[in-house]
């Protein structure tokens, strides 16, 4: 009880009125955000219905059926989903050092006079649309890359993944078209079209790697890579993960240039270098104009199973980058 | 709670600092050298590069090796390794280590530069032939079959239909787009924290999923024809999270001191919002928006899926088939004839063209941060603020008269 008897003086209460601009703004914008929201899970919604006829038709045989027919009622997703799972990891594992590197030179070792530039360039090459990456594959890449294809099954071939059969070193005459349309000349393509998405995001990270923390490491006595050993990559760990992640997804869900390259087949087939390969894009893009309203369906069922791993991988990689100090500071 | 620390007794520390001995007269002492190139250094460089081809030929000449890129690979595999022999000779190990680390990354960026730079170069050079006749951009393909030459027929149906495509997905994205980016961040609370998560979920939607969504829902459930529209549709749906999630990145770096002042002079949400948020914005969003578009014009999945397909010009998007510039690629070099060939590489060289000119559109609109003003709006500013000094200052004579009027103070 203060003295004197008094009651204490009751807190004020703060309101806003809201002025009428203000007003309609916060209920525009929140229609905004509702409508974004309606229109997202529509599409979720919507691939989900309209794939429940063919999942409910095949009920688990969709998942390890390998062929494709589903007018005759036997498909699955084993050999498509398979397929994109290989060449989005091929792609990966050629596109991690190739963008890491080319981040680390951007960042740490190019001229200043050069820098600007070559981050525009890495910006602008972001932004070349898939068809010119799939054309060049197409009309270019491949024909060169049945040397090295040649070469990799013929020293690594007792690696199972390097195998192909019908190819005989020892014979001159031996075709090379079995070295064609294959999962690794597809990645290496869809591999330099992810690259610059990837390098665009580590880049960004490692240019934040604190300044003290960098003089820190030279004063001890650190050589540059030392330093960027020591400071810049564990500083970057979050964005190395996060723009690997960013070029999985695309790569699981190009369609293009995997369409342009490879010759579709519905076997499950881990040797990368043989020809012979598919993904779920490509089976849509190809596919969808033939087929019936239960093709659809299945073409819909598979789309979904596309997006659900698209969707793994993307929230993987957010919690992941969340985890780490680089992401910490940039993403919330 | 005392922690116990020996106390440093400094007076038994002998800490003498001894100036570097230089008598007046005598030569200045020449500064060291630390940084730059050594001979030594260079020497390390030519020598591993000529040994390794040395050795790499000598290989392909005993051994059964063939083929440029064996050869590059394996002299290349050399290089580093004779480099790393010769650094040890006068250099410590984690010099040694510093100096491969430093080729190998010199060497791998100058690959796949190179590689990014030739895939556009390729694309130019097969492309040219078609790329020199004016009709490829004035005509369109109803008139030219496969085997006509390249003087007939041409893209502009094609340019007409990704300008009109792009152009309606961007007047559905940009005001959606950026009014919910603005809501994630101005208006925080459990729903909006739901649209954030769902908006980046969607990040991930694969463009053919996009494509498929529209295809399924509006056209085989509601009847509509393929179109243009749907096709703007489709490359909305892949473009609104993108946009979204960079322009929401881009707001949240908007310093909360600069709104909190402008709610302390009293302004309210909205003109905080369009006065100080969106212009301190305004460069990445701008950058946001223009990602976003070349994304969108690029991308062929959906709109292979919704256009249909058409040679000829059509300027409706509501009716009949449209068709856009990587559409138009991708049928053209599904056919074996050259002529058609050249013209798909000479359409994927517009589409690079049509993507340049949205960078430098947007450098020229975007470029400059807040407050970094042109000279034309830098005089602007200036003529601006000598009106509003000239209106202050007949306002205070105002006062002033109504103040004596009403006082008789003058």
């Amino acid at each position: 009880m203060p003295p004197g008897g008094q009651t204490p003086p009751e807190p004020r209460v703060l309101t806003t009125r809201r002025s009428g601009v203000d007003r309609a703004f916060r209920s525009v914008s929140g229609a905004s955000g509702a409508m974004v929201l309606i229109i997202m899970t529509l599409v979720g919604l919507f691939l989900g219905i309209r794939a429940f006829d063919a999942i409910s038709d095949a009920g688990f045989s969709f998942v390890t059926t390998q062929v494709w027919e589903p007018d005759g009622g036997n498909f699955g997703i084993a050999a498509i989903l398979s397929g994109t799972v290989f060449i989005a990891v091929t792609a990966i594992l050629i596109v991690v050092p190739l963008s890491l590197a080319v981040a680390l030179y951007i960042c740490e070792y190019a001229p200043r006079r050069i820098k600007r530039t070559l981050i525009s360039l890495v910006d602008l090459m972001a932004a070349v649309p898939s068809v010119v990456f799939g054309l060049w594959g197409f009309f270019f890449l491949q024909n060169h890359m049945i040397g090295i294809s040649r070469w990799i099954s013929t020293y690594f071939g007792w690696i199972p993944i390097f195998s192909v059969d019908g190819s005989d070193p020892d014979d001159p005459l031996s075709t090379a078209t079995v070295f064609t349309s294959s999962t690794f000349i597809a990645a290496v393509v869809v591999a330099i079209m992810v690259a610059p998405f990837t390098t665009a995001v580590m880049r960004e990270v490692f240019s934040q790697a604190p300044i003290g923390e960098r003089e820190g490491a030279y004063a001890l006595g650190a050589t540059k890579w030392g330093m960027i050993r020591s400071v810049v990559l564990p500083f970057g760990k979050g964005g190395i993960i996060g723009g690997t992640m960013l070029g999985l997804g695309r790569a699981l869900g190009e369609t293009i240039v995997v369409a342009l390259i490879i010759s579709p087949i519905f076997i499950i087939q881990p040797q990368i270098l043989q020809n012979g390969a598919n993904s779920v894009s490509a089976l849509i893009a190809l596919r969808y104009g033939e087929a019936t309203p239960f093709g659809t369906s299945a073409l819909m069922a598979a789309g979904l199973a596309l997006f659900l791993i698209t969707l793994v991988v993307n929230f993987a990689a957010s919690s992941i980058v969340a985890r780490t100090r680089s992401g910490a500071s940039t993403n919330e | 709670m005392s922690i116990d620390i020996e106390p440093t007794n400094f007076s038994t520390l002998s800490a003498v600092t001894t100036a570097p001995s230089w008598t007046p007269g005598a030569p200045e002492p020449r500064p060291r050298k630390i940084g730059g190139l050594r001979r030594t250094d260079v020497l390390a460089v030519a020598g591993a590069g000529i040994g390794s081809l040395g050795v790499t030929a000598l290989l392909f000449t005993i051994l059964p090796f063939s083929g440029a890129l064996g050869f590059i690979l394996i002299a290349y595999l050399f290089f580093i390794a004779t480099y790393a022999v010769l650094v040890s000779m006068d250099e410590s190990r984690v010099a040694i280590r510093d100096r491969v680390a430093a080729t190998v990354i010199h060497s791998i960026a100058f690959l796949l530069l190179l590689a990014l730079i030739f895939v556009v170069v390729f694309t130019v050079i097969r492309g040219w032939q078609a790329l020199v006749n004016a009709n490829f951009y004035t005509q369109d393909m109803s008139g030219a079959g496969p085997l006509d030459p390249l003087t007939m027929g041409g893209i502009l149906h094609a340019i007409v239909g990704t300008l009109i495509i792009i152009a309606i997905a961007l007047i559905i994205v940009i005001p959606l787009g950026l009014a919910c980016a603005v809501y994630l961040n101005e208006m925080p609370g459990p729903f909006a924290r739901l649209v954030r998560t769902i908006t980046e979920a969607m990040t991930a939607l694969p463009s053919i999923v996009a494509g498929l969504f529209i295809y399924a829902s509006l056209i085989l459930a509601f009847g509509v024809q393929k179109s243009g529209f749907a096709a703007a549709l489709a490359i909305s749906v892949m473009m609104l999270p993108i946009m979204i999630r960079s322009a929401d990145v881009v707001l949240r770096l908007v310093p909360g001191s600069l709104k909190e002042a402008a709610f302390a002079l009293g302004s309210g949400q909205w003109s905080t919002i369009w006065r100080v948020t969106l212009p301190t914005a305004k460069s990445g969003l701008m950058t946001s928006i223009i990602l976003g578009t070349a994304l969108g014009i690029g991308e062929t999945a959906p709109v292979l899926l919704t256009a249909g397909f058409t040679a000829s010009l059509n300027t409706n998007p509501i009716e009949g088939p449209m068709i856009s510039l990587p559409l138009a690629t991708w049928e053209f070099v599904k056919s074996p004839e050259p002529s058609m060939i050249a013209r798909g590489f000479g359409t994927a060289a517009t589409l690079m063209l049509l993507v340049v000119i949205l960078f430098a559109i947007a450098r020229f609109l975007g470029g400059r941060g807040a407050g970094n003003l042109s000279p034309l709006q830098a005089r602007r500013a200036k003529s601006r603020s000598k009106r509003d000094l000239a209106r202050m200052e007949t306002n205070r004579i105002e006062d002033k008269s109504v103040f004596a009027n009403l006082t008789g103070i003058t």
